[in-house]
Parts: C-alpha cells; structure tokens; sequence
C-alpha cells in the first residue's frame, strides 16, 4: 500500500464575493498521485501550475477562503480530509512535515533555535524537556552543524541562510515523519550551498527511509535527485514518470517544451536560440475544459479542446492525446569541441 | 583604441560605513575592493558571483546611482564622475531583476516607456508617441497591452516593457541584473533570445551579471568571477568553462545542475560558509574554503596570474619565481 | 515569493481602475456606503444652503427668540428648527455653518497636507541628516498638546476663520509626515526608482511625478482622518470664543451661544452636536472604508 494516496484534489479560490461558477478559480484541478515509502517523488511546474497551493492542501493549510476537496486523501491508511483541526494539528509535524521555501522567514526570531527545535517533539510526544534538547542536538549533527549544543542557544537572525535550512530540516525530523513536504526549499540559497542541502535531504532520505515530496520549478535539480516526477501545468498533473524516462523520454508537448528552454553548458551551443514555448498560461478562472496547453502546443487539434484522458504506460502517464515514444529518445550529447 | 572599450572600470572601490551601535566603532564594508574590468564595444561580459560578492553594488556604481570611494569608471572614454548623470544615462541603461518591481505601478506602458524621451526632450509629442509604439513592437508586445498597467501583465512581458524603456535612448551599454533569475523557465528562454537578437540589431554591448552560469554560458563572450569585491578570475567563455582555473569557479561550474538523470548530486567540496564581509579572511579571501588551499593561500594575496583566456587570481597558477618570492617574504 | 493565489495574468483583464469597478466594489462596503451618504447629505445641504435655507442666518427678530423646534410644544412650522437668542432661524444657521465646517476642514487638511506631505518625501527620500532632523520635528510637535497651542495662538492673533485655517494647517502635518515617510522609505528601493534615477531624471521630478502617485491612496486616508480633526478642533476654538466670530453662523459657535440655556432649552446646544457628531462620523466611517479598500490591495 502506497504511504500517500492523493485521488481528484481540487483546489478552488473564489474570486469575487460571491462564489458564482464564473468567480472561481480552479487553482488545483482533479490531481491523483501516489507516493511510496521511501520515495522521492518531484513536483515539477512554473509559476502559477498550483504546486505550492497542493502542498498546503496536502497539509490542510490553505488560505480560509480556498475550498479544498479530494475523492481520497489518506497518509498511511488515516483519511485526511474528514479530519478535524485538532487532529490536523496532531498530525503535523509528526507524521507529516513541511519545509517551506524562505529560510529567513521560517524561524521565529523571537526564539531561540533549541527551543524551536524542542517544541516540536514535546508538542507530539511525552519528553521531558532535556531529552527533546538533547534529540534536537542530535538532529542538528545529522543535518551537518557542528557545535550543536552552542547552535542550540543561538537565536535564527545568528545564522546565514544555509545554516538556518538546515536547521528547519532538522525541525523537520524530530518527530521523524513518514512524509515530509518541501517547498523549494534550495530555490533562496546561494548555487554553491544548494548542492550541500540536496545531498543532505537525499542521504537523510535513504537513510531514514522517509518520502519527499520535493516541489520546485528547477529541471536539472529534479534530474538530479527525483525517483519519480509529476510535471504539473495549469492546475494538473501532465505527465509523470521515473526520472530517468521522463528525461530521456518526454512525453507531454509542455515537457519537451520546457527541456528545450533549459540553457545547457556543452549541449546547447552558446548565442543560439533556445527553445520557447509561446503564450502565457491561461486564465484557470470559470469552468475549464479540454488540454490547458493546447493554445501553445504545436500540435494542437480540434480534439484537444475535450477532456484528455491519461496515458499510461510501464508507469509513464501522459495527458495528450500525442502521448507516443518520440521518434528518438532525447540523450544528452557532448557538444563537439571547435 | 580608446573607442573600442566602451566601459572601462579602474580599480573602482566603494565602502560603506556600518553602525554598529552605541558601543562599538563603525565598521567598514568593502563592497567593492578593488575592481578593474575592460568592456569591449559589441561584446557580452559575464559577471558570475553569488549574493554578497558585490555585483549589485558593482552595478549601482556602473550607473552613477552610487559614487564610488575611489576608482574610476569610464564610459566611451569619458570619466562617469565628471559627466553629467543625465548625459550619461543616454549611454549606458539598465535592465533590473525583479520585474515586479522594476516598474511604477501607477503608470501605463506608455508612460513608462516614454518616460526618457521626455526627460531627455526628444522629439515632439506625437514623434514620442511612434517611437514608443516601434519600440514596444520590437521587444515583442502587442499594441493592445500600451495604455495598460504593470499588474496587468506577466513577468515576461514586465522585463520586456523593462528592456524597451532602456533601449528606447539607444545606449551603447546594457547593464543587465540578473535579467532572467525572477522568471520561469519558458520565460527566461524567449527573454535571453530577445536579449541576444537586440544586441545584434542595435550593436549593444551587454555586461550581464548573473549567478547562474548556464545563463552566462549561453549568451557571454567573456566571464568575469566575482568574490567577496574582487575579480578572481576574467577569461573568455570557452577557456572559463573548459577548465576553470580558480577553485571557486571550480566549484560554481560543479554546481550548475543540468538535467542529466545519469548524474546525482555534484559533490562541490567547499568548506564553510559564506565568510563576513565586514571582516574578510587575509590573504586570499577564499582560503577558509578552499580545497586547494596552501601555505601561501593564508597569508598573501594573489597577483594576477596570466592564463589561458585571461587571468586568475590563485597562487595555484603562480610561476615558481612568484612562489619563491612568496615562501621568502 | 509569490502568494499562492497569485493568477497567472493574462493581459485580457480591464484596469485596475476603471470608475464603475471601484464605485462598485466601495459601496458594497457597508461602513463606506453609509458615511457617503451622510457626507453627501451635509455636503448638498452646505452647497445648496442659499437655496435651501428659509432665511437668512443673520437676520435677527428678538420677538421670535428662542422657539424650539416644530415638533415640540410652542413651535412653529414656519422655524423648523426653532430660533437662537436672537431670534434668527436655527435651520438657515446649520445650513451655512455647514459651509464653515467643511471649508475649514477641507482647507485645513489641504494645507496640513501640503506641509507633512513635503516634509515626509524629503525625510523619506534623502534619509541621513534630513530625515533626522525632520523627525526631530515631528517628533517636537507629536509632544505639544495641540489645543492648547491652538488655543494660545489664536488667542493671540485675535480669532477669525483665516486665522483658523492657517492654525490648524500647521499643526495637523504630523500624521501625513510620518505616513508620508514611512511609504517612501519602502518605495525608495524599489528598481523603478534607481531606473528613473539612472534615466537622468531629477530629484524633483522622481519625488513628484514618481514616488508620489504611489502614495495617493494613503494620503486619501489621512487626509479623512485630518479633516475630522480639524473641524473637530475649529468647533472648540470657536466655542472657547478663539475661533470663529460671531455673528458668522459656525457649529461651534452655536453651541457656545446655546450654552446658558442648556437645561431650558437643550435643542440649542444639541442641534449643532449633533450635526457636528454626524459630520465626523460620515468622515471617520468613509476614511476607513477607504482604508479598508485600498490597504490590503496595496494599489488601487
């Protein structure tokens, strides 16, 4: 059984003031995933795709006025969408946890870094004090910092970024969660520490056994760390697949648009054009239908303005009614050297 | 020869005085430490560095917004300092990196646009009007958007509207500050295009400071590495990225993650952090992190070592005379 | 970091500012709508006073004096509101001390506004030296108890409505100055304003033609608040006999007259109260519907 089973979410916003059909925004429209135990799964899209607005309906942390409705949601065999509040609350942060996107904003600079760290665990679990100071010590050289018990008494606005990252993934891990959430959460660090807190939640990953969901709109960081990627557009899923064949095989018009924007050092040859995808998203307000992507799409026909059914195969999913191997298999060439 | 740099930097420094409160003395930052670049007409110069190396200071001082402590900057051979601020705007514009707020909310496309016509006096009313129409259509925006408003429009077509009020003066010069970083993917593609195509239709010349080295690689001629207010190392793009010769170089390629599912995670191998500005390490300011670092490195700071492409500053390239004179000091 | 509901534009949406979309979206504001309303109702009564009075507010009938309303005992239709002590029609006086009120109010808030306005750009905008001694002055003023001054100034100058004016012009600049400050210091480091200063455009012309567009919907709200205020403190300047002068028909000053028959005759004193409770009213309730509309939005 899958550790996280994510069947139609829906994610609607109201507009206006009243809540007619034509004020809505469909945000996040009809997604179903799965995660595994111990996976890393990637949830790849731009600005707007509804990424973020997932993980917070994930976590039941939505804006007030954000409807959120699901066929089924359940962690571990726990419903998730019948809960109340209370046990929401019981949840989070302990079988489920979160690391958003701003380490700077992250961490109350009100308090030090041990007693943030210390107040998760004595929230879920019966420890006195001095065993949750002592955990979080513990937690901090897990996650790379030295001096732990000096970093414990220190205050947020003391640390760089980097450091503050990693001690928002150790809050993380006190309860030891089964699923943790993250909101790229290397996206404000700096090129040459992003590589550090990558390795970092890979190896705590495998070592912990834990499932990620890691969101971000960066493709060479899913390249390099996903198990499996959902590419998201317009408030769906588009296609998803294990890293490897989703890269050497994209399926989805908007994926291989994507990958053919991505300057590449060696591949793509320097003052060339890149690859683009004309248009803008479009507006998810009022009710949709058919392929959100068709006004951008190359290959766009009079079928795609109807519902597009998901193709699936050796557990590549595609939602295009093109969804075939592409005649050869995009690898990545050296480029010659003049 | 002196017209074919069209912006000359001379050992420019720019300091700030930090408060730091009642009880101890101002501290000194040294944003810039001792920056000396040659921009040739019609090339693309990358700027590499991380946040905190300066580049944004480096890009204020370009501008005239900030006067530098000491150096020169020269632009078309003329001194920045001695030029009137409004004179020298005609040569050298920028292009910021938030698009949401490199715009006045309150104004329409057109009076954006339009703006440095009329603070320059340029033509009548009407001939204003045409001129921000055809600039509009170059940079790729419909007629329909003109009279409209900043939060109207995407990202994309914001730092369009941003790279068609710089050129509308036809400088020679584009400052471009991280042009790209606040932009999606499929965005950042169609705006370095634009970017590339104008510096061929209008014979720009590009400084473009970025931290993302795919970018760089992609639209530079030359790199220029910075860290902590200086430049580390200047060369041109193929010799930069065929073998980078500063450690820090080093490991800024090694970060760069393209999306290869054969490849993991790059192991960078740089100790620390980030060291404090208003307190830099002596010697070289990149030893506490170096994985290359030696005797020398703590205590001296490099030269500037010729080679391949263009110069290092890194003791690993010094000739043995230079480290024997080092090793007697 | 973008908000989660942020759409993704497309450029089919009207203008943030079209009329009909902010006069829609202002009445559904129910504190708004109703302050309008009053507003109005006291705004048509001021302009349209030489039309609308019965008499004229000078004219005096000391057999007429002191006739309460007509709805009470010993009133007559003919004095809807009854008569002062000299005999000279109560509803004619409302309605050209009206007039008073708000011109003192509006001219007041005018001037304050020009004052802190120009004050909070250039502490906001140069910072260092300026800004530090603009507030020293802000702060110089936030310390005087403001009617006092007032107070002690008009009663030095000798009270009369100009004398008012320019009173309270310059006492009231506190609020726009530090609300002023504040926005610029945000705006100042926004990218459109290094582009505008590397475009070679002067000082002059960013602080004006730049920054202070952005600014309009906050000074709207102040400006509200500081009318309120000043009408408020005319009525007590008059009503200490510092303010306006009789025989000129001001709300403060009526109550002045009426107060040595306040237990015989309340409706002396408490017409004008009342009418002065509705004005502020009306402007307190249309300044925080403005606040509320416009503050969140962050634009218009």
């Amino acid at each position: 059984m899958s550790l996280l089973h994510v069947e139609n979410l829906r994610v609607d916003i109201p507009m206006g003031n009243r809540p007619t059909p034509d004020d809505m925004l469909h945000a996040v429209r009809g997604l179903t995933f799965e995660v595994e135990r111990g996976e890393m799964l990637c949830i790849v899209g731009e600005s707007g795709c509804g990424k973020s607005l997932t993980s917070l309906a994930l976590m039941d942390l939505l804006p007030r006025n954000a409807k959120r409705s699901a066929s089924r949601l359940t962690l571990d065999g726990i419903d998730m969408i019948g809960q109340s509040e209370r046990h929401m609350c019981d949840l989070r942060g302990n079988r489920l946890a979160m690391i958003f996107q701003e380490p700077m904003t992250s961490l109350n600079p009100a308090y030090s870094i041990g007693d943030q760290l210390s107040e998760v665990l004595t929230r879920h679990h019966k420890v006195s004090r001095k065993d949750a100071i002592a955990r979080a010590a513990q937690m901090l050289e897990k996650v790379g910092i030295s001096n732990a018990t000096e970093r414990l008494r220190q205050y947020p606005h003391q640390l760089s970024g980097g450091l503050r990252q990693r001690v928002i993934i150790a809050m993380a891990l006190m309860c030891e969660p089964d699923l943790i959430i993250a909101d790229e959460p290397t996206t404000a660090l700096d090129v040459t520490i992003q590589a550090q807190i990558l390795r970092l939640i890979r190896d705590i990953q495998k070592e912990l056994g834990l499932a990620v969901i890691f969101i971000t709109h960066d493709l060479g960081l899913v390249a390099r760390i996903a198990d499996r990627v959902a590419v998201m557009y317009a408030g769906e899923i588009v296609e998803t697949a294990p890293a490897r064949q989703l890269f050497e095989n994209p399926q989805h018009p908007y994926t291989r648009g994507l990958l053919a924007s991505i300057p590449i050092p060696g591949r793509t040859r320097p003052g060339e054009a890149l690859g683009s995808i004309p248009g803008l998203v479009p507006s998810l307000v009022g009710e949709q239908q058919g392929c959100a992507f068709r006004n951008r799409c190359a290959q766009a026909i009079a079928a795609c303005a109807q519902d597009i059914p998901e193709v699936e195969q050796d557990g590549h999913m595609a939602r295009c009614l093109f969804a075939t191997p592409a005649p050869e298999p995009i690898r990545l060439r050296e480029r010659a050297r003049s | 020869m002196k017209k074919d740099i069209a912006l000359e930097l001379c050992d420019i420094r720019r300091e700030f005085r930090i408060n730091q409160g009642f009880f101890k003395p101002a501290a000194t930052l040294k944003a810039v430490d001792g920056v000396s670049l040659r921009l040739m007409r019609g090339e693309t110069l990358g700027l590499v560095g991380e946040s905190g190396c300066g580049k944004s200071t480096l890009a204020k001082l370009l501008l005239g917004l900030l006067p530098p402590t000491s150096g020169d900057v020269l632009v078309n051979g003329k001194h920045l300092a001695a030029t009137d601020r409004k004179e020298m705007s005609r040569h050298i514009q920028p292009i910021f990196q938030d698009p949401y707020s490199s715009l006045n909310p309150r104004k329409t496309l057109r009076e954006i646009v339009t703006l440095p016509l009329i603070v320059h006096g340029i033509g009548s009313t009407a001939e204003r009007r045409k001129k921000t129409e055809a600039m509009l259509d170059v940079v790729g925006l419909p007629k329909r958007v003109i009279d409209s408003y900043p939060s109207q429009l995407s990202g994309g077509q914001r730092q369009r509207v941003a790279i068609a009020r710089a050129l509308i003066m036809r400088p020679d010069v584009l400052i471009c500050d991280e042009p790209t970083s606040a932009l999606d993917v499929s965005v950042q593609a169609q705006i370095l295009n634009l970017l590339q195509d104008l510096k061929h239709e209008f014979g720009l010349t590009y400084l473009l400071i970025s931290h993302n080295l795919a970018v760089i690689e992609h639209l530079a001629d030359r790199v220029a590495v910075m860290y902590l207010g200086r430049i580390v190392e200047e060369r041109t793009r193929e010799s930069l990225f065929a073998e980078p010769g500063h450690p820090y170089t080093r490991a800024l390629l090694d970060s760069v993650l393209t999306p290869d599912p054969r490849l993991g995670i790059p192991e960078i191998g740089l100790h620390g952090t980030f060291p404090n500005p208003m307190s830099p390490p002596s010697g070289c300011a990149f030893h506490p992190r170096c994985p290359s670092c030696f005797a020398p490195c703590k205590t001296a700071y490099p030269a500037n070592d010729s080679i391949i492409g263009g110069n290092v500053r890194c003791h690993l390239h010094d000739t043995p005379a230079q480290t024997l004179e080092l090793v007697h000091s | 970091m973008s908000t989660p509901t942020t759409l993704a534009i497309n450029d089919y949406l009207p203008p943030p500012s079209s009329l009909s979309r902010v006069l829609g979206k202002s009445l559904r504001h129910r504190g708004f709508a109703i302050g309008a309303a009053l507003l109005l109702i006291i705004f048509a009564g001021a302009l349209f006073a030489p039309w609308l009075a019965p008499y004229d507010p000078y004219a005096q009938d000391v057999v007429l004096r002191m006739k309460p309303p007509a709805w009470m005992a010993n009133g007559t239709w003919e004095y809807v509101l009854g008569t002062d002590k000299l005999g000279r029609d109560y509803l004619s006086r409302l309605l050209y001390g009206a007039r008073i009120s708000l011109f003192i109010g509006i001219a007041a808030a005018l001037l304050s506004g020009f004052i802190g306005t120009v004050m909070g750009l250039l502490a906001g905008y140069y910072g260092g030296k300026v800004d530090a001694f603009i507030s020293y002055l802000i702060t110089t003023r936030l310390a005087m108890p403001v009617v006092m001054v007032a107070l002690a100034s008009a009663s030095l100058m000798g009270g009369s409505l100009k004398v008012v004016i320019v009173l309270l012009g310059c006492l009231l600049w506190d609020r726009f100055a530090v609300v002023v400050r504040a926005s610029v210091q945000q705006i100042r480091d926004a990218e459109y304003i290094a582009s505008a200063q590397a475009l070679g455009c002067s000082t002059l012309r960013i602080l004006v033609s730049e920054i202070l567009p952005n600014l309009v919907g906050a000074l709207i709200v102040v400006a509200t608040l500081e009318m309120a205020h000043a009408i408020l403190l005319e009525s007590a300047l008059s009503f200490l006999g510092v303010g306006v002068q009789p025989p000129t028909p001001s709300w403060g000053l009526m109550i002045a007259e009426g107060k040595p028959y306040m237990f015989f005759s309340p409706w002396v004193i408490a017409i004008p109260g009342v009418a002065l409770m509705i004005l502020v009213l009306g402007i307190n309730l249309v300044g925080d519907g403005l606040r509320d509309l416009i503050l969140p939005d962050g634009r218009n």
